[in-house]
This record gives C-alpha cells, structure tokens and sequence, in this order.
C-alpha cells in the first residue's frame, strides 16, 4: 500500500520551513543585504503563509495546463483567421496600447520578482516571488505570442519593447514599474502586488478583457483570463505581504500607509491609459469606466481597507479625488490621444453618433456638458477638412509623466489642475497633489525623470522634427494617424467585403 | 462599523470547466448573487462564498483537487482559506 499522501498543509509547510538556513560563512546581513534599509521591521518570518499553500509540484502541475489551453485556443484562432471575426479592425488600437504598454510591464515586474524572490530573507516569502517571477514572464510570453498573429494582419505592434523605453506616452507604464524597482523590496511588493494587484489590477483584466470577449477577441480574453488566474494568487499575495508587515511590528504601519498612498497613485494614474481604452478604444464596451471604478475599487477596494482598518491602515490618500475624477478621465485622456495622434503608434478615432449616446447614458453628468462638444467640433472640422494636431508638445507631469490634461473635477472641470514645486532652484510641475506629494518625499530620485518632451528638446530622440522623433521610435507611417483611410481599415474592407465570397465558396 | 457584511467576490471563466463549480457555489451559498459577464462569471456573496469539494465531485462525477479551482479563477475579493475540502473567501 502507498504511503499515505500529505495533506496540503504539511506539504507546504515542508516546502517553506527549513529550506533556508542561518548562514554562518557570511553574515546574513550581507548575504540579504536589502531587507533592511526600507525601516520595516520583521521579527518572525516563519509567520508569513500563503494561504493557497501552493507547492512547487501543483504549481507546475496547473501552470502547464493552463499553457496548454492557451496555446489550444491560440491556435484555432489563427487556424480560422480569428482576426476576421472581431467587432472593428479599429478595436486593434487597445491592443496596441496593451502588447505597447502593458506587456513590458509583465516583463518588468518578472524582474522585480525574480530580484525578491533571492533577496527576501524569509524561505516562504523567497518562493512565493519565485513563483511570482516565473508567472510574469509567461504573462509576457503569452501576451507576445498571442499578439504576434496580429501582428501578422495590422500595423503597429512590430516592435513593443524598443517602442517602450523610447515613446512619450509609454514612459508612464515605464516610469511606474521602474519606480517600483528602483524602490526596496518591501516597498516593491507594496507597489506592485497589493496597490496595484489587489487595489487596481481587476480594472484592467477583468472588465476589459470580458470586453475583448464582447468584440470578439477571444486571443486576448484567453491570455487575459489565462493570466488572471495567477493575478489571483497574486492579489491574495498582496494581501498577505501587507498584514505580515502589519502584524510583524507597528513601526511598520506608517511606512505602509505611506507607501499604499503612493502606489495607489502612482497605479491609478497609470490606469488612466485603461479608461480610455475601455470606454473609447473598445468598439462596444460592456461596462464603462466608471461603473467598473464602482464595483472594483469603491465597493470591493472598500471592503478591502475595511478589514484593513483593523491594523490602523487607512484607504489611500486622494482616493476621493479618483473616484470624483472617474466622470472625466477617460474623455480627456483619449483626447489627448487624438489631438496628438500624428504621433501615437494606434489609430485614434472620434467617438461614433451611437458611441456618443452611449457615453452620454454613462456620464450622464460630464460627458454632454464638458466633452462632447469638443469631439463634435473635431468631427465638423475633420469634416470640412480644417482639423490639424496639435503643433506643440505638451508639458509633462514630473511623476506620473502624463500630459497635462486633468482638471479640477471638484471644483471646476474646465480647469487644467496645476501644482509646481520648487528644489535645488528649479521648478518641477504636476498634475496633482498627489503626484507633486511623491515628488516632494523623495525629490532627488523624482529629478532625474526621464521624461520624453524634455529629451526631445534636448535633442535626445532622434532629431528636432517630427518624423524624425517617429522615425526614432520605429512607428512606420501607416502606424498613426485616423483610423479611417488607413491601412488596416482598408483591409478590414476588403476582409468584410470579401467575407461573402469565402462563405459561399 | 454596521452589521452589513461587505460583498465578497469570486470570479471564473464561462466555461465548461467552470460550469460544476459555479453550480456547487450556486447549491452552497443560496444567497448568493451570480452574475454573467461577456466571457465571466462573477459570484458576490455578502461575508462569506464557500466552494466545497463534494458539492463539486457530486456535481462532476469525477474527484476533483480544490486547486483545480485555479485554471478557471479570474479574480477574488476577501481574505482566503483553503484546504482539502474547501475553498473559503471572507471579510471578517
């Protein structure tokens, strides 16, 4: 008879007890010589549990079959040209956006990850971020391959990662991850698994993928979903990180809530990108940004520091300011897009007459009064063949790197909110109070933002004009622009007109 | 703080794999609010969602290991407790 197998408790406990040592060739200050300096204070690391008490067989175990229905569903969607069956080829500018801009940060948080995953002293804590490491990169894998079949059709996802470090829109997902990588990696974990993971993440994967599947991109709501599935383990990993912190040493605790202060932040105005996204870039949205702020952060975020509260952990600062702002921040941000969208590496596009009903019934207090009117203009001006992009570029907030385009939501919508800050004799601007806060705890590493407006002019990318900074960039001509009259919308009707033909053969 | 329990909440895919379990929380957790999204759906209970193993088995015929609970997960809300026989989610 076999020996009875363990129970999940035992095998875990097996796994993260006793596999790690006290070092006595080198002192194990120097053999883990970054979990102190951040000022958390931990005192028994053998507290800190996963409460899925995943093992390392399971853990290959489920990771491998969910490869293998991914690269299943992959497969038969470029068998039988997937790409034909989505609701509009113009939907492809989110997708461009995301293997752009979220992709690389898959890869950038594997990094961060796999630097935990030696450097925590804890062996529980070590393995979980193995585990973590590795899922970040088949996220960025999947999303890779995936997209590649796309790239095969539409223009625009060529060169992802080159885009990244170079593209002034693409410097704010940049600017956020490295930020939490140049952080310690308590503060890293903080940032990436439970402001941005457990807080945050549920906006991007989970209505935005469900609205792939509602324009019938099943690729992406594969990998989507495929990659949620470990965004779970995550999040509860988040959530576990923060109460070990908590429970380890009240020290702790202001060090966290400042750090939750800003990642929330430094996330939310990331995810400003997917707002615009949800409600504009998709075809048919299922759910508008706003209703998705409601569930995910309002009322789940709120639980969420409800059974926080019992640690003295506070909700993040400026949280009502972002819950003000999901009435506007979507409408302006695709503004921006489009009155710039000579120099984006998508298609921009004026909101359709149904598009525009749409948004109305969803804004029904901002969206009439304070945007449509200026999409309506663009589209009269487009019309009578006057419209020109904007010649200048725009300032950048020193933090989150993201044009200046927000406003005084609760005071005065029509006014561009503008903070300014000085050090070391100069000014540095924001968009926010809660950005300029960021830079003015820690203003010397906020100083040498690398952000793309300034490096134009000073002659870093590429050349003064604007083909040459394109040509930097790697965007090839067909890749910006409307995207009427261009050539993905040329072979999407060719595609749609043929599509009888193929039938009845 | 009031007695109302916040919701928690358990996401997985619309699928086949998913259908059992989906029922299992159905005939576990009578009071709860289920509901279909394009390619999801999304469970909301308030306090507490139990997946049980056996309601699970009986429902697919088959043994079935909790972690298999995590090829089909999308997203969850609320603190987790899981072993052999059960998968729990709960704000306190």
């Amino acid at each position: 008879m076999p020996a009875k197998k363990l129970n999940l408790r035992k095998r875990y406990e097996l796994l993260t007890r006793g596999m790690g040592w006290e070092t006595t060739y080198q002192k194990m200050d120097d053999v883990f010589p970054y979990d102190s300096f951040e000022g958390i204070k931990i005192t028994d690391w053998d507290k800190w549990e996963d409460p899925f008490r995943l093992t390392m067989d399971s853990y290959w175990k489920f990771q491998a079959e969910k490869e293998k229905k991914l690269y299943a569903v992959i497969d038969s969607f470029a068998q039988n040209n997937g790409q034909t069956n989505l609701a509009c080829a113009s939907y492809l500018s989110a997708i461009k956006l995301f293997i752009t801009g979220v992709t690389p940060l898959e890869y950038g948080a594997h990094r961060g990850f796999a630097h935990l995953g030696r450097h925590f002293r804890g062996d529980g804590a070590r393995i979980a971020c193995q585990m973590q490491a590795i899922d970040e990169l088949r996220h960025a894998q999947t999303q890779v391959h995936t997209i590649s079949h796309y790239n095969k059709h539409f223009s625009g996802l060529h060169d992802p990662f080159h885009q990244f470090d170079r593209v002034w829109y693409l410097s704010v997902p940049k600017s956020f991850i490295e930020d939490a990588m140049s952080s310690g990696p308590f503060e890293f974990i903080t940032s990436i698994s439970f402001a941005f993971e457990y807080v945050l993440t549920n906006l991007l994967f989970v209505p935005f993928m469900s609205g792939a599947a509602y324009n019938g991109d099943m690729a992406t709501v594969t990998f989507g979903f495929s990659a949620q599935s470990d965004e779970s383990r995550h999040m509860t990993l988040g959530l576990e990180i923060i109460k070990f912190m908590l429970e380890q040493h009240e020290d702790n605790l202001p060090i966290i809530q400042r750090w939750m202060d800003k990642h929330f932040w430094r996330a939310y105005r990331l995810l400003g990108l997917v707002a615009a996204m949800q409600d504009y870039m998709l075809t048919n949205s299922p759910m508008s940004w706003k209703e998705a702020w409601e569930v995910y952060f309002v009322e789940n975020g709120g639980a969420l520091f409800e059974d926080l509260s019992r640690y003295g952990l506070k909700m993040p600062k400026y949280h009502e300011l972002a819950t003000a702002e999901a009435d506007h921040i979507s409408h302006q941000i695709w503004s921006v897009f489009c009155s710039l969208g000579n120099a984006t590496g998508f298609h921009t596009f004026l909101p359709t007459e149904e598009k525009m009903a749409w948004l109305s019934e969803k804004y029904p207090d901002t969206f009439d009064k304070y945007y449509r009117p200026r999409f309506e203009y663009w589209a009269e001006q487009k019309k009578a063949g006057t419209f020109e992009y904007q010649k200048g570029l725009p300032q950048l907030c020193q933090v989150c790197q993201i044009p200046m385009v927000f406003t005084e939501v609760q005071t005065d919508p029509m006014q561009i909110s503008y903070r300014v800050t000085e050090h070391g004799g100069d000014k540095y601007h924001f968009c926010s109070d809660g950005c300029k806060d960021i830079f003015e705890h820690e203003p010397e590493k906020y100083v040498q933002a690398w952000l793309p407006v300034h490096q134009i002019y000073q002659g870093n990318c590429g050349g003064p004009t604007l083909p040459e900074v394109l040509d930097w960039y790697k965007f090839k001509p067909e890749d910006s622009g409307d995207y009427i009259g261009s050539k993905d919308y040329h072979r999407w009707q060719e595609w749609k007109g043929a599509d009888k033909k193929v039938k009845q053969a | 703080m009031s007695d109302k329990k916040n919701t928690v909440f358990l996401i997985l895919q619309d699928n086949e794999d998913a259908r059992p379990i989906i029922e299992a929380v159905e005939q576990d957790n009578p009071d709860a609010n289920i509901q279909y999204q394009p390619g999801m759906v999304r469970m909301e209970a308030a306090g507490r969602l139990l997946v049980n193993r056996v309601t699970v088995e009986e429902n697919l015929g088959r043994e079935w290991d909790v972690q298999e609970l995590h090829l089909n997960l999308i997203s969850l809300g609320g603190n987790i407790d899981e072993d052999e026989d059960k998968f729990e989610i709960s704000w306190r």
